[in-house]
């Protein structure tokens, strides 16, 4: 699941080289297009626009599908579900949309890197500095949130361990309590760090 | 130079009033200090006050003459602090970038902060880890890169509060070869005696104080002898 963010490849095709805040503006666009889309029709359309980009991207293959992983088994019991209560033109239309964003974004952080996307928060925002918005700070929040899936990740991973070790895998306060504790003192030592690196400062 | 000047924390707890460190006053402008103590004695709480991550309660507490408590941001200019759990400290999702991120205060131009970046990488021997995502690092090399990300902005003192604390013994050398060799003013807080023998001064914390300031040699044997008692 941390692999849906995608780490930056460095790389030359023409995806590679747009600047990060047009590209921003094209996700953001394509997402805008994506839920706008009604239909099962238009879904595959989208997905198979996404594949097309992803290729284009060079993206590789077995380390994609290894990031969507997660994803497709949640999209397999969604789908299921789905097809169930409403139809299977609802499951495709749901599906397809889901994999086309994600596809998408994982294209986009791929061939980005997280410096240049900082910097383009930190130019778009600089507008509302007057209103009182610090784009710094927006910016170290974008990437803080990068950072926290991945490690929130693998505090849930070593909490169920811990439960399991203890024999107490079925019981939900073994699990969320420690993984609570740990999540708030994993927040505060980041902000502690961050302070200490004098970043927020400005 | 580091002044503690009569500086003391005390924090509320439920129970009441809780000094962490009474009133100490000191001065520090050895290139290499050693703190050692026993778990909850006040030492990583004397070293967090050093970048204001801790502000006393009363007292100064002064980097090169500037009160860590009104000038913060000029003291983390100059006082880099290097964690115990370096995860904590690791925020950006590739070795390069996160070391990019402390740059970005000091360095406007992005290539000049990527080329600042890998520099730095090659000096503590990640460069060919630059586009390694940090979570795939080993415990010691996530620590230097978290000394990275401090030597890139080039501080004056680095801080570092049990680092080796959480590395295998070849992690440990590395990270302690790496502090010590730093032209920077080193204040490292451990339990390991044998990083404190190669410390010029060293100050042994007890119950919230003081209680020994001397050499490597003498504080470890005070240390020894607090340990037994």
């Amino acid at each position: 699941m941390t692999g849906l963010i995608g780490i930056y490849r460095p790389g030359t095709t023409l995806l590679h080289r747009i600047p990060a805040g047009p590209k921003l503006g094209l996700v953001a666009l394509w997402s805008i297009i994506v839920v706008g889309t009604k239909g099962w029709r238009a879904s595959l359309i989208c997905l198979g626009v996404a594949l097309v980009i992803a290729a284009w991207a060079k993206l590789d293959a077995r380390r994609t599908l290894r990031s969507l992983r997660g994803l497709l088994i949640m999209l397999a019991i969604v789908s299921a579900f789905q097809v169930w209560q409403r139809g299977w033109e609802i499951a495709v239309s749901v599906s397809g949309d889901l994999l086309a964003l994600f596809l998408i974004g994982l294209v986009f952080t791929t061939t980005t890197p997280v410096d240049g996307v900082l910097t383009a928060i930190e130019r778009g925002l600089r507008p509302l500095r007057p209103l009182g918005v610090q784009p710094e700070r927006v910016a170290l929040a974008f990437s803080l949130m990068l950072a926290a899936l991945p490690n929130l990740i693998g505090i849930a991973g070593e909490t169920r361990a811990a439960a399991k070790a203890r024999g107490l895998e079925r019981d939900p306060r073994a699990l969320l309590t420690p993984f609570a504790i740990r999540a708030v003192s994993h927040a505060l030592e980041t902000g502690d760090a961050l302070h200490a690196r004098g970043l927020g400062d400005d | 130079m580091i002044e503690f000047r009569n500086a003391s924390v005390v924090v509320d707890t439920p129970d009441g009033d809780l000094t962490v460190l009474e009133p100490t006053t000191l001065a520090l402008g050895e290139r290499r200090i050693g703190i050692i103590g026993a778990n909850g004695s006040g030492k990583s709480t004397m070293a967090r006050m050093i970048n204001g991550l801790v502000e006393p309660t009363s007292g100064h507490v002064l980097v090169d003459g500037r009160d860590v408590a009104d000038d913060g941001r000029e003291v983390r200019k100059r006082v880099g602090f290097v964690f115990t759990q370096p995860d904590s400290q690791l925020v950006m999702p590739t070795v390069v970038e996160d070391v990019m991120l402390s740059l970005r205060r000091v360095e406007k131009d992005k290539n000049a902060r990527k080329a600042r970046a890998l520099e730095v990488l090659g000096t503590i021997g990640l460069a060919d880890k630059a586009d390694v995502t940090v979570h795939a690092l080993s415990g010691g090399q996530k620590q230097l890169l978290a000394l990275a990300g401090v030597l890139a902005t080039d501080p004056d003192v680095v801080v570092a509060d049990e680092p080796t604390t959480l590395l295998d013994l070849r992690n440990t050398i590395a990270v302690a070869d790496r502090l010590f060799s730093m032209r920077q003013q080193l204040v490292l807080v451990s339990h390991d005696l044998d990083l404190m023998d190669r410390c010029d001064r060293v100050l042994v914390v007890d119950s919230a104080r003081v209680v020994f300031d001397g050499s490597a040699a003498h504080a470890v044997e005070h240390y020894r002898g607090l340990v037994r008692a």
